[in-house]
């Protein structure tokens, strides 16, 4: 059980600031994934948190306790990484009491945990074969349960699914949370898959060039990015943004007639942000528009995909803009074909294009 | 552009068999795609077109006159690797121009400037043409070698999982260039990958390949929706198409060891053993459903959420749009689309046994 806590942690790499001054605290419990491109400091943060990176400033807390400077071995985490760094040469059971041997643990204690961890992860069948012999779904379930034996006070997860085929990943992600949800134990989960992120996470970090940019539950970050790099980052495809400009009560859109009549509980927020006219960006997740004939936007059709159950158009709106739309699977238009769209109002957003960071409103509940 | 045939193609390496009796048909400005894991032998099947590679049987055709004695240089076609094979030192510009340069073609360089310029346009690299590559972005890069393809006009186009090394955000975005490109310049493609997804949204057909043999061929939707095995049912979409062994006795379906049985028309000629395939967004939590099951897990995804729903000891994945309010430990009544259901023969062969009228 663990909370943990970073209060103003950064880390330099000489004149590089991999992460900088960053205040996160981790609840009791909680999953935590931190998101982010490569580079963005994420793997640099977790490795703070585990005493694998020195901190060149700030302090971290586990529990209260001030272990900023205390070797990894005693901050009582376990740390999983990407690829699974098994013995080869002694069968998967070994592997998994290897922690528990290591910490002088009776044969029984060790006897009974391994076998409460590999029920829990359906690997009973594994215990005698030798990790090299395994597939990588199964390797990286030996890992699991070789950081999973040793109950400690809080995982830290380095894309431990980076190096799976999609399949696996899939089912191990279900697997890895169903666990958790078992378990409860404090959680920190590094990935670049923001599809990996919102399936798992309590709470999403989202990190870029070294800073925070979001954090906040699934449903946040995916609806009420705080800016245009978490509304492009969230989702697949990723928010549309098309920069307009504000006149009154309407957006006006580059491309022939796109005249955009803003939702009325915009008005004040907008005008607060922009007084009577300015440009702003007007953000909409592609499942907010649907295809009509009497739609205020219009556009050429650019590409169209299936993705099994549906489809989304791409539609050329104007000379810059190409906006992703998700209709059902019936509609089959070819290239070039007009079309025109509406913007389901409760799900536009407006961002300000000199900070890049969203306008907020009050939301009546 | 030509359309392009393999007739029969056998490709033994010493202990495997690589292609085993591969046919089938490129038409003229088709997008098509060969998806299959790794191993199936896809790349083998592009080396085999490209001339690297020579068949042990079969016959290749361009335009229906056979190619097999046609050196690679012969054949007129373009390759587009998964690693961009730049000249690093060269500008943009020289890159895209160097397959237009070639002394065997003798093209006049004010032709060669306007080919480059329109093919630098068509992939929005035209502010880069003076850069020297070394210096560009990944997806960058794999613009200009997608465009020192497209400069000429082959045969045909090989690619060879040219996406795979790019980041999510630029493979979406190089995903619907490419289409793009290829629907309006109505380029032949031979576009290969282990993506399901790069398959379904890019291909006008797609055939799957796996262990050396075309399981299927068909449309995008042909593949999803009628998977000839359980092979290519589950390799298409996802999450995973669910898929349980199930008996039939007289005109009902049981999934063994679940409490869900379905209705099968007395028309249906089923197996009393089979496989039951549902792909997950055809099981809909609804409050008047024939079904109950408890939530096990919830995956939201933004724009979907994926629910987890046990049913004694099976677990069904449901596909549901936007967020729930389903909550694990929930009990939940749910339906199936008894019209959408997969039944495979248990050795994988689909049962072509329509249930549509239940």
């Amino acid at each position: 059980m663990a909370t943990i806590d970073l209060k103003q942690v950064e880390k330099k790499f000489g004149e590089f600031h991999a992460v900088k001054p960053m205040d996160m605290t981790i609840q009791d419990g909680e999953f935590v994934v931190l998101l982010g491109p490569s580079g963005c400091g994420k793997t640099t943060t977790l490795r703070m948190i585990s005493g694998l990176e020195t901190v060149s400033g700030g302090r971290i807390l586990l529990n209260d306790r001030d272990v900023t400077w205390l070797h990894p071995s005693e901050r009582d985490i376990a740390f999983v990484f990407q690829f699974y760094a098994l013995y080869p040469h002694i069968t998967a059971r070994q592997n998994i009491a290897f922690p528990l041997q290591a910490q002088g643990e009776s044969r029984e204690t060790i006897e009974k945990r391994v076998n409460e961890v590999v029920r829990v992860l359906r690997i009973e069948h594994l215990l005698n074969e030798r990790p090299g012999k395994l597939s990588g779904g199964d390797q990286q379930r030996i890992a699991l349960a070789r950081a999973l034996v040793r109950r400690p006070a809080a995982f830290l997860m380095d894309e431990p699914l980076g190096a799976l085929d999609a399949d696996f990943r899939e089912s191990m992600r279900a697997e890895i949370k169903r666990l958790h949800i078992d378990q409860h134990a404090t959680t920190v989960y590094v990935t670049h898959d923001q599809v990996e992120a919102m399936a798992m996470g309590d709470r999403i970090v989202v990190m870029d060039n070294a800073v925070i940019q979001q954090a906040g539950t699934p449903v946040d970050v995916y609806y009420d990015p705080e800016n245009l790099f978490v509304a492009r980052f969230i989702g697949s495809p990723g928010m549309n943004l098309v920069t307009g400009f504000f006149n009154d009560s309407m957006v006006r859109m580059p491309g022939s007639d796109n005249t955009y009549t803003i939702p009325t509980d915009w008005a004040e927020p907008l005008g607060e942000a922009f007084g009577r006219e300015g440009d702003v960006i007007v953000g909409f997740r592609p499942e907010a528009a649907r295809l009509s004939d009497q739609g205020p936007i219009v556009g050429e059709v650019y590409a169209t995909e299936l993705q099994g159950s549906y489809t989304v158009l791409h539609i050329n709106i104007n000379e810059h803009d190409i906006v992703h739309i998700r209709t059902d699977r019936l509609v089959n238009y070819p290239i070039g074909t007009v079309v025109r769209f509406d913007l389901n109002p409760k799900m536009v957003r407006f961002f300000n294009p000199k900070t890049e960071t969203a306008i907020r409103r009050e939301v009546r509940k | 552009m030509s359309n392009v045939a393999l007739q029969q193609i056998t490709k033994r390496f010493p202990g495997v068999v690589a292609l085993d009796d591969v046919s089938f048909e490129i038409n003229d400005g088709e997008f098509f795609v060969l998806l299959g894991p790794t191993g199936a032998g896809k790349t083998t099947t592009l080396r085999v077109i490209a001339g690297l590679e020579r068949q042990d049987e079969g016959t290749v055709l361009f335009d229906d006159e056979p190619v097999n004695d046609l050196p690679p240089a012969d054949r007129d076609i373009a390759f587009v690797f998964q690693q961009y094979s730049l000249y690093p030192t060269m500008t943009v510009y020289d890159n895209l121009a160097f397959p237009l340069r070639s002394p065997l073609r003798r093209i006049p360089e004010d032709q060669i400037r306007s080919r480059v310029e329109a093919t630098a346009d068509k992939l929005r690299i035209g502010h880069l043409l003076k850069r020297k590559t070394a210096h560009l972005s990944g997806g960058e890069m794999q613009r200009v070698s997608i465009g020192r393809a497209i400069v000429r006009e082959p045969r045909i186009f090989l690619m060879d999982e040219p996406l795979s090394n790019l980041d999510a955000k630029l493979r979406e975005s190089l995903r619907i260039e490419l289409q793009h490109l290829q629907k309006t310049q109505g380029s032949t493609t031979l576009f290969v990958t282990h993506d399901q997804i790069e398959a379904l949204t890019m291909a006008d057909r797609i055939a799957v390949l796996d262990k050396g043999r075309i399981i299927q061929t068909g449309t995008p939707e042909d593949i999803y929706d009628r998977p000839a095995t359980t092979f290519v049912a589950q390799l298409v979409g996802t999450p995973r198409i669910n898929l349980f062994t199930a008996r039939r006795e007289d005109h009902t379906l049981y999934i063994n060891n679940s409490s869900i049985q379905l209705p099968v028309p007395e028309t249906a000629d089923l197996p009393a053993s089979l496989l039951l395939g549902i792909r997950p967004e055809d099981v809909i939590p609804d409050p008047g459903g024939m079904f109950t099951g408890q939530v096990t897990l919830t995956e939201p995804l933004g724009v979907e959420t994926i629910v987890h729903i046990r049913s004694d000891q099976q677990t069904l994945l449901s596909l549901i749009p936007g967020m729930t309010s389903l909550r694990i430990g929930d009990e939940v009544r749910f339906k199936v689309l008894p019209e959408r259901l997969h039944c495979f023969h248990l050795d994988g062969k689909r049962v072509q046994a329509r249930l549509s009228v239940m």
